[in-house]
């Protein structure tokens, strides 16, 4: 435990350093920030002075001296209007450094998902890394903002206060400072307690979130299954367990305030006991003895403040230590600054002893060679999971291979830029995606700067423009997040024409196992094949039409390519492929 | 709201100790100034050193006592609070669970689990804080200026200028920037939907060499949150500044009126730092309770959520009179209908359906009837309404005309229960549970034995895999069965359907990760093994249906074709089409033969 709690703080040392070279570029600003604490905090301290002379020159009947009081009454007057315009200022700025700091990293991180690779984006929730850039940078956000505003205040505040008080008097200044180491013991017990049980809650919260999450995520298979009764057993279960913790962990939490609150109460009573007596000595007087007593108010809440600052910031220390780890995952190589880029591809590709797996224990692909001619289709056929996106991971280069090698017109893919390589591919995924923006930017997407001209003549080619035509804004139309607004057809028919206007000289096709209409199904069909002629082509076939006009069928399981031949060839050989073909019309 | 007290009714106790304690301990801080007063006017003014002191000891007391009523105070709210939360939660879960797929769908399910999960989270809050602050603080604040009157009234005449317009002044400054704080959210829903688009398009990103561009698009949004951001900072900052300002020019005005008064000889110089006392306690009271109504708004906000949940009835509901099962006394003392011997397994008399907010029909004048033991295929487009037809068997939903019957009953005489008794479920989305094997198997009979799990299995082509693992029905399944592959999720799910041994077996699209090997071999072992099992096949896949007795053709919600393969090859237009676009010219042209 102890080894583990010194490596927390190494680790939230650094995360801070890691902020400071964040901060350090509006150091002008941070500054002026510092200047208009200090401004804000000495009048404030100074307010209660001037109160205090104004109340010693209120001693009795016909002893009220009305030229002076005049005088500190403006004085007052003038204090706390800077107080306020130098507060308003100090939090202004503070707003201003705290969101800019987290645009700056908020936009940082974003930029390293770009150049993360697929290897760590497949693995990891994406659910996971959108709450590291958003819920964790906010958390992060609204650390440092309190921070900035009532951690440097209180210290200022506390110090300021130690500092007046002096200089009114010392001895019962003392009485303050005796008191004081009272408010943080009782603090430093309540924020133990508050801490573990804190703790429990949000680890029973956790089962909690996750139980409902499954439930209610499949409801309907909960209901179609009559599991209603043993689901909220469940549920009711960790309920009260939650219930318990929750209980403890809001009481604890709330006894802080009145805690210190008694303690403020103990100190107003010590300085207005000690100072009342001063008076009677004659070092005091009933105007500094109520600065005394505004002071013993505002002394302790500082320390409420900073408490709970702490927490805040510790928080904030963790999710930015969260982010800070995202932003650490080692990016994908550079191209070489010696890279080729590619251009009139003419379509040869060939893998050279391939040898490739996600994670060493489980072998994938092995020693697996193919010589593919400029313009010849590939079909890759198989059992689900077999490899075959895999063999696209490869292609595009969004994963290495581990031994062997690719390459494209005799270049070794690894030795020429990213960008080229992609742009030669043209891939339609079954997994449509589309970005929330019109269907011309999707369309548009590899091209942008295509004319409508062009965009509507890729359309047209994917059998796309007719159904374009009938949606309400035509090509203007806003397709929301993920195409909720198309049906699956429509969609892939989009990502086709996307593909279709760029016209690249390669092509990776996916074909859609299911969902899509008959008549849509058609059209991608014929899609697919205008796009097809003359171009090497890889396609992930699951429709025997497809599969038989490919001039090599690749048959993959388990990674491995176990048949490699013509549809007619296969079928003489009487494999696992002429099996695979059998049992489609296998009389059942 | 009302849902709210009638919950909090339930701990009346907590809900009334809570305040009331609350405010005794505030009574107690409002004396604190007049004591300090009377130490400075008889103390000080007779130097009595003894009285001081015990004035001193009474301000401790003071103390003591507030913090012991305080501390009752804390503990009666949160019981309250996290007692009704708790409450809350359990009846919303289970009115959820018992919601139709309608309102499921209209709702939407990721809506559901954050009303569960932050929403009442939030209301736990808002109960705690109200309980705690909400009478304390005008408690306070009034209490201060009525103390005010007691020491003098014209003085006290500035309280009574002062307070209303700080009031408004704070009030008003949340008012103008609480909207303004749901624009920030809601940019930031923004950029969160930016970022979830570009992790799930990240392949076609890349394929595109769009990155640069993505970036600058995030970096426009983001921008445009900060400007949101700052801009409500600018406003909400001046909340402290301008309540700091008037307070303190109040108590200038409190001492120059106090000062006539103390120079009349009306009050003595210790009660002018009484007023300025109470003064600075009203300054605390009203930012508190600026940041209690931030609280209070927002928690009402969740509340209104949660009871909009609570007020979705739902719409399927079981009749009385209903059928319980085949045994219960309702069919044996000739209560509702009785299942008709010999009677179709299913039957569609004319059914339409349409969704709840749909224009137009899902599916429209369906009709068919399939006898015990047939098997069923169901093929069709995208929105067809293939999985609507046999949605309606399990009566997740009601026709909107028209009627369902299954055993010669309409389905919406029978209990919720027992109809879906019959019935085994595979639905498109493979869905598994946390949990082991067996916990998942079980889902389908409750008290299924080792072999008959292993039998479900074997059918449905799942027992090489399960066996390859090593761990038998131990095998533990992560939540969502993460750690299986598609296909292997989805011979799981025909599985736990098939342990309940149902009369009736609802495929939905559920082979669509399978190839076609797999696929085969399953149908083949459902024919074969399910005996007077009544099997539908819903598929996109015509060799999948093509064997079956009868196969449905949907086109649009209509009923396109219905017969055999060889039958419908000659009569349905459509499902040549469809099959041209699967198979061969020749064995189309030979199957029709």
């Amino acid at each position: 435990m102890a080894s583990k709690k010194k490596l927390d703080k190494a680790v939230s040392t650094a995360t801070l350093k890691r902020i400071l070279t964040y901060i350090k570029k509006y150091r002008i600003a941070v500054a002026a920030s510092i200047l208009m604490a200090t401004v804000t905090v000495a009048l404030t301290l100074y307010v209660p002075v001037l109160i205090g002379q104004a109340v010693d020159v209120i001693i009795g009947p016909g002893q009220v001296d009305y030229a002076a009081l005049t005088k500190v009454l403006t004085k007052i007057g003038g204090a706390v209007l800077i107080t306020a315009a130098a507060q308003w200022l100090m939090n202004h700025i503070n707003n201003v450094i705290t969101y800019r700091v987290v645009k700056d990293i908020r936009t940082r991180a974003f930029n390293h998902l770009e150049v993360l690779p697929l290897s760590y984006l497949d693995v990891h929730p994406t659910g996971d890394l959108v709450s590291r850039i958003i819920a964790d940078i906010d958390q992060f956000s609204e650390g440092l903002l309190l921070g900035f505003t009532q951690l440097f205040t209180g210290v200022m505040t506390i110090v300021g206060t130690l500092l007046f008080m002096l200089s009114i008097n010392p001895l019962i200044t003392l009485v303050v400072v005796c008191i004081t180491p009272v408010s943080f013991l009782v603090a430093g017990f309540i924020a133990k307690r508050t801490f573990t049980m804190f703790q429990k809650q949000s680890e029973a919260r956790g089962q909690l979130t996750s139980l409902i999450d499954e439930n209610l995520g499949n409801l309907k298979v909960v209901q179609a299954f009559s599991h209603q009764a043993e689901s909220q057993q469940q549920f009711e279960e960790i309920n009260k367990r939650l219930a318990g913790y929750s209980l403890r962990a809001t009481f604890f939490s709330s006894i802080t305030n009145p805690a210190t609150r008694f303690v403020n109460g103990l100190v107003y009573a010590g300085v207005g006991t000690a100072g009342a007596y001063g008076v009677i000595r004659g070092f005091l007087t009933v105007g500094q003895l109520s600065s005394f007593l505004n002071y013993a108010n505002q002394y302790t809440k500082p320390f409420n403040e900073i408490s709970g600052v702490v927490t805040e910031l510790q928080n904030a220390l963790a999710s930015a230590s969260r982010v800070f780890d995202l932003m650490d995952q080692p990016a994908i190589s550079q191209d070489a600054p010696d890279a080729e880029v590619l251009h009139d591809v003419s379509g040869q590709v060939t893998l050279d002893h391939v040898n490739f797996s996600y994670v060493p224990e489980v072998k994938l692909i092995e020693d697996f060679s193919l010589k593919v001619k400029p313009g010849q289709r590939i079909a890759l056929v198989g059992p689900t999971g077999c490899g075959k996106t895999t063999v696209i991971n490869l292609l595009m280069r969004f994963y290495d291979v581990n031994s062997g090698s690719i390459s494209v017109d005799g270049h070794d893919i690894r030795n020429v830029t990213r960008k080229s390589l992609r742009t030669s591919y043209g891939m339609v995924l079954q997994e449509t995606w589309l970005k929330s923006g019109t269907i011309r930017e999707n369309i548009a997407y590899g091209h942008p700067e295509a004319s409508m001209e062009e965009v509507i003549a890729a359309a047209k080619e994917a059998h796309a423009h007719s159904f374009i035509k009938r949606m309400p804004n035509g090509y203007d139309t806003v397709i929301s997040e993920d195409g909720g607004n198309l049906s699956q057809g429509q969609k892939q028919l989009l990502c086709i024409a996307r593909v279709m206007l760029c016209l690249p000289p390669m092509l990776i096709l996916d074909e859609a196992t299911s969902s899509i209409d008959t008549r849509t199904e058609i059209r991608i069909q014929r899609a697919f094949s205008k796009m097809m002629e003359g171009r090497t082509s890889f396609i992930v076939a699951h429709r025997l039409s497809t599969i038989k006009e490919a001039d090599v069928i690749l048959v993959m399981k388990d990674g491995h390519i176990i048949e490699q031949g013509t549809h007619e060839g296969l079928l003489a050989q009487g494999g696992f492929y002429s099996e695979l073909y059998n049992s489609q019309f296998a009389v059942s | 709201m009302k849902r709210l007290l009638s919950y909090l009714s339930n701990y009346k106790l907590e809900s009334i100790m809570g305040p009331l304690f609350k405010m005794l301990e505030a009574s107690f801080e409002l004396f604190v100034p007049l004591v300090v007063a009377s130490m400075i006017d008889v103390g000080i003014k007779n130097q009595d050193a003894a009285y001081i002191i015990k004035m001193g000891g009474l301000l401790i007391l003071l103390g003591v006592i507030g913090l012991a009523c305080s501390l009752t105070a804390q503990y009666f709210a949160a019981k309250a609070a996290v007692s009704t939360a708790t409450c809350l939660r359990n009846d919303l879960f289970s009115h959820i669970s018992h919601l139709s797929y309608s309102e499921i769908d209209t709702v939407g399910t990721s809506t559901l689990i954050t009303r569960m999960t932050s929403d009442i989270n939030q209301v736990q809050t808002g109960i705690n804080m109200v309980l705690r602050l909400f009478l304390r603080s005008p408690f306070v604040v009034f209490g201060a200026m009525i103390m005010a009157f007691t020491v003098n009234f014209k003085a006290a005449l500035v309280f009574v200028a002062v307070i209303p317009l700080l009031s408004i002044v704070v009030f008003g400054i949340l008012l103008i920037s609480m909207p303004l704080y749901k624009k920030v959210q809601k940019q930031l829903d923004q950029v969160m939907l930016t970022t979830r688009e570009n992790l799930l398009g990240v392949r076609v990103i890349r394929a595109f060499n769009r990155q640069k561009s993505e970036t600058a698009r995030f970096e426009e949004e983001n921008g445009l949150l900060v400007k949101f951001q700052v801009f409500v900072g600018k406003i909400s900052a001046l909340l402290n500044p301008v309540t700091y300002i008037m307070i303190n020019f109040a108590t200038v005005a409190v001492i120059w009126v106090g000062a006539a008064q103390v120079d009349t000889g009306i009050i003595t110089q210790g009660k002018v730092v009484a007023l300025v006392n109470y003064m600075s306690q009203i300054l605390v009271e009203l930012i508190k309770l600026a940041n209690l109504i931030i609280t209070i708004s927002k928690s009402v906000a969740c509340m209104n959520r949660v009871d909009s949940i609570f007020q979705l009835e739902p719409s399927i509901k079981e009749k009385a009179d209903a059928v319980r099962s085949r045994t219960s006394q309702a069919l044996e003392s000739g209560h509702g209908e009785k299942a008709k011997e010999g009677a179709d397994k299913v039957v569609f008399q004319n059914v339409s359906f349409l969704y709840a907010g749909a224009k137009e029909e899902s599916l429209s004048n369906i009709d068919f009837s399939v006898k015990k033991g047939e098997t069923i295929g169901i093929i069709g487009g995208t929105g067809s309404g293939k999985s609507t037809v046999v949605n309606l068997i399990p009566r997740f939903y009601d026709a909107a005309s028209g009627s369902v019957l299954v055993d010669g009953i309409d389905v919406r005489d029978y209990s919720l229960d027992s109809l879906r008794e019959k019935i085994g479920v595979v639905p498109q989305r493979a869905v598994l549970f946390k949990g082991s094997l067996r916990d998942n198997m079980r889902w389908g009979k409750k008290d299924a034995a080792d072999e008959e799990i292993y039998r479900a299995l074997d059918i449905a082509q799942a027992r090489e895999f399960v066996d390859s693992k090593g761990k038998g029905l131990e095998l533990s399944i992560d939540q969502g069965g993460r750690n299986l592959s598609g296909g292997q999720k989805q011979r799981l799910t025909i599985a736990r359907a098939l342990v309940r041994n149902p009369e009736i077996l609802i495929l939905d699209d559920s082979a669509s990760a399978l190839d076609f090997a797999t696929d085969a071999r399953l149908r083949k072992a459902i024919q074969e093994s399910t005996g007077d099992m009544t099997v539908f096949l819903v598929s996109q896949r015509a060799a999948t249906i093509k064997n079956a007795d009868q196969i449905l053709v949907l086109d649009d919600g209509k009923l396109a074709g219905k017969g055999t393969h060889k039958e419908l090859l000659n009569s349905c237009q459509l499902y040549r089409e469809i099959c041209l676009s699967q198979f061969s010219k020749e064995e189309v042209e030979r199957d029709g033969q």
